[in-house]
């Protein structure tokens, strides 16, 4: 999905805020959070593709106004209620205050994705990124959709994000990596002597002819 | 393929801003998520606090300090690292998940590299730990695609204007590792020695030593 956390080329942001000798975690909740997502992923409760637009759903505005593991706990909270017959009210009950969680999931992905790990592209092929603007979950950023660009590796087949987010089949294809001249993503007003890879599965691309 | 579709709902309870009641701290939605997979018999503290003690103490950028400084004094290993990053970095003895699929970039006198993953947070665990929170930021992330030189001289590296930039989204399952140039002041250094010089921010890109 186009959504909040599809942030690459985005304006407005300022500077990057870099704290000088940073713990792994900010106090014990962080800690908490990441021991509740290792739980969950023992308990075989989501697979990457779920997680990761489990956080893609939250709101905008809570989003970019709350720290990265409050992301993951919102996320996780927000798969229970989904997946694990877990209801907002219990969540609400316990926590002893309002709990807000994900926007519903509205994906699907597209019907035309299926097995194949011979990969149809090379390095050095010309390829255009397909323009698809998925409301699901997708690993296709908008800033490279329509885009241009040259494979420079192929990595071997995986499971498509936009399959495993919304269902528990798992679909291969092979992944690129893909080059994309500054000026192609950004026009006139890209940087001089910048290129941008960027990896994608091949359900992603089309030959540029 | 089967997919899961669901029609939107205005009133879906999952949504989020629908609660008049105040939101709960975080502390206490955490701790909410735990009670409830405790309940349910989904939480195995110890077999958890294991997995998070490796995570805060095992893992760390002094493992890729230590893939550099082989890689700078000896030839052979570099040539390896570069070729097949995943099984040069496993001979060190570091692997696992964010980590299984490798790629070594190399910084030279005409290439700088730079890694980000403008979707989430996506970092090679096994040789640089958990990313730090700058690396997870809007900021990084929208602006590390659309003005990497801009954004690298604010934090302090500038990359002359004669070096290309060479950005590494990492969207799909491959994680990035930059192998920074050796520093000319480091002539007959140990290979210890010469690990203790490379830093965390110099491997994601944002440094030049």
């Amino acid at each position: 999905m186009d959504g909040i956390h599809d942030l690459g080329g985005m304006a407005g942001f300022g500077p990057v805020e870099v704290e000088p000798a940073e713990p792994v975690f900010h106090g014990e909740w962080e800690r908490a959070v990441f021991r509740v997502n290792i739980a969950v992923i023992m308990a075989g409760l989501h697979n990457g593709g779920r997680f990761r637009h489990s956080i893609e759903r939250m709101d905008p505005g809570h989003y970019l106004s709350s720290p990265y593991y409050e992301h993951w706990l919102t996320g996780i909270a927000t798969l229970l209620v989904e997946r694990a017959g877990v209801t907002l009210d219990e969540l609400e009950q316990r926590a002893g205050g309002g709990f807000p969680l994900s926007r519903p999931d509205r994906g699907c992905a597209r019907d035309d994705i299926a097995e194949r790990t011979e990969p149809r592209f090379e390095a050095g092929s010309r390829v255009r990124v397909r323009e698809w603007h998925s409301l699901g979950h997708t690993r296709a950023p908008r800033y490279v959709q329509g885009k241009r660009g040259v494979v420079v590796r192929h990595d071997g087949a995986f499971s498509v994000p936009d399959v495993e987010a919304h269902s528990d089949e798992k679909v291969e294809q092979p992944t690129y990596s893909v080059r994309f001249e500054a000026r192609e993503l950004w026009g006139d007003g890209a940087g001089d002597r910048e290129v941008v890879h960027i990896d994608l599965w091949e359900c992603y691309l089309e030959e540029d002819a | 393929m089967t997919t899961s579709a669901r029609p939107h709902d205005d009133h879906d309870h999952v949504a989020h801003g629908h609660h008049p009641a105040p939101l709960a701290p975080i502390e206490a939605r955490v701790a909410a998520i735990e009670s409830v997979l405790a309940d349910r018999g989904l939480l195995d503290r110890a077999a958890v606090d294991a997995v998070v003690a490796h995570f805060e103490n095992d893992l760390g950028p002094l493992n890729g300090a230590r893939v550099v400084a082989r890689a700078w004094v000896d030839p052979d290993y570099k040539l390896r690292l570069l070729a097949d990053g995943t099984a040069a970095i496993g001979e060190l003895g570091f692997g696992g998940p964010e980590g299984d699929h490798m790629v070594v970039v190399e910084n030279t006198a005409e290439v700088h590299n730079l890694v980000v993953c403008t979707l989430c947070s996506c970092y090679p665990w096994p040789t640089l730990g958990l990313p730090p929170t700058w690396y997870k930021s809007p900021a990084y992330r929208a602006r590390a695609v659309r003005e990497p030189r801009v954004l690298l001289a604010e934090m302090g590296t500038t990359v002359p204007p004669e070096v290309e930039i060479r950005v590494w989204d990492s969207s799909a399952e491959v994680r990035y590792l930059v192998l920074p140039e050796r520093p000319r002041d480091t002539e007959g250094l140990s290979e210890d020695d010469l690990a203790s010089r490379v830093t965390r921010d110099s491997m994601i890109g944002v440094e030049r030593l």
